[in-house]
């Protein structure tokens, strides 16, 4: 979807003559070399060579306490500062429970390099102890993988794996390491460049196309600039600002490009898709013309592709050619960067305003806002989201976990500031919002960082409260607790006649005591008046804190487009189902 | 329609693997596929026949294009080619069909490199239509095994595919 800043090692790495060493050695080196600040990780048999190499070396390791909380906090480092998560985990089952946090990556064009131990090459095949055919298994869901197994080439290797995750369309990178690989000793030196002769993004645009672009610009009255993911990986957010505000763009985000343009900028129409706003929804529905960056018409946000914008042209502007046309054919397809693309564009689009459109869409978020309906004595988890944005001035990071929550933090928070919003998008694993948020943190320490969760979600990597506690890393958790998996049984509610199939929480654990047991400071929260107080208490913390705070437990997320169907079937408009 | 597309890629190991599973996971149906080294050792060429009218073929040279051992993709459909498979068809014969499986053996310049007391195994090597003509007329006679290698192809002309492809150093 879109380039990061091609990265040169240090120079000294350069110049230097082979030294002897082990591959073990040579890795820590390689992470050096690479600028890697941080490495999340778990011990386990074939790694323990690289480990003895950590006992002495001068490269940060934090401890996590279940390698998927290792691989999702690699994650949020990366969403959140843009360099390479990296993470490390040993043979067999260490390395199988990195799977959901890499398919997670691989799904959002995430850069994160994965290091896996593995058995000694000689026992690869005969199904040793903890052995796991870890590149087969995570071939479908890596930008791609290798084994290693001539010592000599790793060097090479981990500068191509870092090369691949952070260049192009990011993605994750798994790189396998057999134990004996580790001990062998080989000369090292850190190559210059990497050698992929199959390996060539486009960043730069077509020219004749960009020109066909602004030409389209230039004709449309009803244009709606649509924004993804791609344009904070390319970092291409002022470019974004400057041509929405030079062509007068109305601008709808995805989940995943929340934050690419201020959600408080008055062109900004908030995300679009199953849960977007009506204004958001409409617009697309009513354009005559469409400008897709760095975004992949998924599924939730078209719904029926068929009636999807059906008046618009479209543009599409992304680095990897298989998402152009893959669901939406495009009438303009041009293939690069955003950043580089965008930088032509608003050289060559002439100035415009479209005043009846505008008004159309000012009228519409006039009379369909988000909304809500306070009910007396109770927290509205809307409320939550509101009092978060407001007790962090809207300034915070904050990492969500997948479901109702999501979705309103997604809604209520108008991100300003792009790699803020930290979400498991494609995938929707839940189980990433915290230890996102502890990645997150890591790579920001001047930033406050949120893990916005639910009851469920949280339950699924709780465990990392040990490396929080450990490392004190100033995470504020807010757990929206409605003692249900909410948004299942939201669907359960709407599509399945209330019949609430095991998706009720009632049982939970008293999560202040849970957090207590790792000495981690937690507040309960149950009124309408004690939650601001507790959030700024949590927010004025020196350390993490853990807010369980209880809402309304059958609240749902409006407005919604259900799976599969179009604007025309948007429910929830004035946020409950019209009766 | 169909399409036949030459793939260079690294030869290393693990590289069919990957090139299949693009197919399996994209939901491509590959009609079929042979694989093999090229004139530079370091490189391998599969030829991957697959049917145009069920899967989207651009997409297709698209996400080829994704892999990192993939050095080159190209459709040769519509390029003047040359198509080969060889094919070994056991057939049922006895002395009162024998000759006439003979004689379409001759026909198609095919060669019989097995004879059994019921049954001869043809070998025949040729393009699509010419196995498909010589496989209508032998199914009277009782086709009992067929095994396919799969279509190869090959561009005319003096260039080479591999012209200007260049392999990585890692083995």
């Amino acid at each position: 979807m879109a380039a990061l800043e091609m990265r040169q090692p240090e120079e000294q790495s350069k110049k230097s003559t082979p030294v002897e060493m082990t591959a073990g050695q040579a890795f820590v080196e390689c992470l050096k070399a690479e600028g890697v600040e941080v490495i999340f990780g778990y011990p386990g048999g074939a790694v323990l060579p690289i480990y003895d190499v950590l006992y002495s070396a001068d490269i940060r390791h934090l401890l996590v306490r279940h390698e998927q909380g290792g691989a999702f906090a690699a994650e949020g480092y990366a969403r959140a500062t843009g360099k390479p998560g990296v993470v490390l985990a040993t043979s067999g089952p260490g390395a199988t429970n990195l799977v959901t946090p890499i398919a997670d990556a691989y799904m959002d064009s995430i850069p994160l390099v994965c290091f896996t131990g593995n058995v000694a090459t000689t026992a690869i095949g005969t199904d040793a102890f903890q052995e796991a055919d870890i590149t087969g298994i995570t071939l479908p869901i890596t930008k791609h993988n290798f084994l290693v197994r001539n010592a000599q080439d790793l060097p090479r290797v981990i500068r191509e794996a870092f090369h691949i995750a952070t260049t192009g369309r990011p993605g994750p990178v798994l790189v396998d390491l057999p134990r004996d690989v580790s001990t062998t000793k080989i000369k090292f030196e850190y190559p210059e460049q990497p050698d992929l002769p199959g390996y060539k993004p486009t960043y730069k645009g077509h020219i004749r196309q960009i020109l066909e672009a602004a030409k389209l610009i230039a004709g449309s009255k009803r244009p709606v600039l649509y924004v993804g993911g791609g344009v904070i990986a390319s970092g291409a957010h002022e470019e974004v600002r400057r041509l929405a505000e030079k062509a007068n763009l109305p601008t709808t985000m995805t989940l995943m490009g929340l934050g690419a343009f201020p959600g408080d900028h008055p062109l900004s129409l908030g995300m679009l898709g199953m849960h977007g706003t009506v204004y958001a929804n409409w617009a697309v529905n009513e354009c005559d013309l469409l400008i897709a960056c760095g975004a992949r018409f998924d599924d939730r946000v078209t719904g029926d592709l068929k009636r999807f914008a059906p008046h618009a042209k479209v543009i599409h502007i992304d680095i990897d050619p298989a998402e152009i046309g893959k669901n939406r054919p495009a009438d303009v397809p041009i293939v690069g960067d955003v950043k580089a693309v965008l930088q032509v564009l608003i050289e060559k689009v002439r100035e415009k305003r479209e005043d009846a459109w505008l008004a159309q869409i000012d009228e519409w978020k006039r009379e369909y806002p988000l909304t809500y309906y306070p009910q007396e004595g109770v927290i509205m988890p809307q409320a939550v989201i509101e009092a978060i944005y407001e007790v962090t001035n809207g300034e915070a990071i904050c990492a969500a976990d997948v479901g109702q929550h999501q979705m309103w933090l997604a809604q209520y928070y108008k991100f300003r500031h792009p790699r803020s919003h930290i979400s498991s998008g494609g995938l929707g694993a839940m189980g990433f919002g915290f230890p996102a948020a502890i990645g997150a943190a890591v790579g920001r320490p001047d930033r406050q960082v949120w893990a916005v969760t639910g009851d469920g979600g949280f339950q699924m990597n709780a465990q990392e409260l040990a490396t929080v506690k450990t490392y004190d890393i100033p995470v504020k958790i807010a757990i929206i607790n409605n003692s249900y998996l909410g948004m299942v049984r939201q669907w359960q509610q709407l599509f399945y006649q209330g019949h609430y199939s095991h998706s009720d929480l009632h049982d939970n654990p008293d999560f202040v005591k849970l957090a207590e047991a790792y000495d981690v400071p937690a507040l309960r929260v149950t009124k309408p008046e004690e939650l601001l107080p507790a959030l700024r208490k949590a927010a004025d913390h020196p350390g993490p804190f853990l807010l369980d705070i209880h809402v309304a437990e059958e609240e749902n997320v409006f407005p919604m487009i259900p799976s599969g169907q179009s604007v025309a079937e948007m429910v929830g408009l004035k946020g409950r189902l019209e009766s | 329609m169909k399409h036949t597309l030459s793939v260079t890629v690294q030869n290393k190991p693990g590289v069919l693997s990957r090139v299949a599973g693009l197919f399996s996971r994209r939901g491509y149906n590959i009609e079929s596929i042979a694989v093999g080294e090229t004139e530079n050792p370091e490189l391998a060429r599969m030829v991957i026949v697959v049917d145009g009218e069920k899967c989207n073929i651009e997409s297709i040279i698209k996400n080829l294009h994704k892999l990192i051992d993939v050095l080159k993709v190209q459709d040769l459909t519509h390029e003047s080619m040359v198509e080969r498979e060889l094919v070994l068809i056991k057939v049922k014969a006895d002395a009162t069909t024998r000759t006439e499986i003979l004689q379409i053996v001759q026909i198609f310049r095919a060669n019989v490199v097995d004879v059994g007391e019921h049954s001869l195994v043809i070998e025949l090597t040729g393009d699509e239509g010419k196995v498909r003509a010589m496989l209508n007329l032998l199914q009277p006679f009782g086709i009992i095994e067929l095994v396919r290698t799969g279509v190869i192809a090959m561009a005319r002309g003096n260039r080479a595919s591999t012209t200007g492809v260049r392999s990585s150093r890692i083995a």
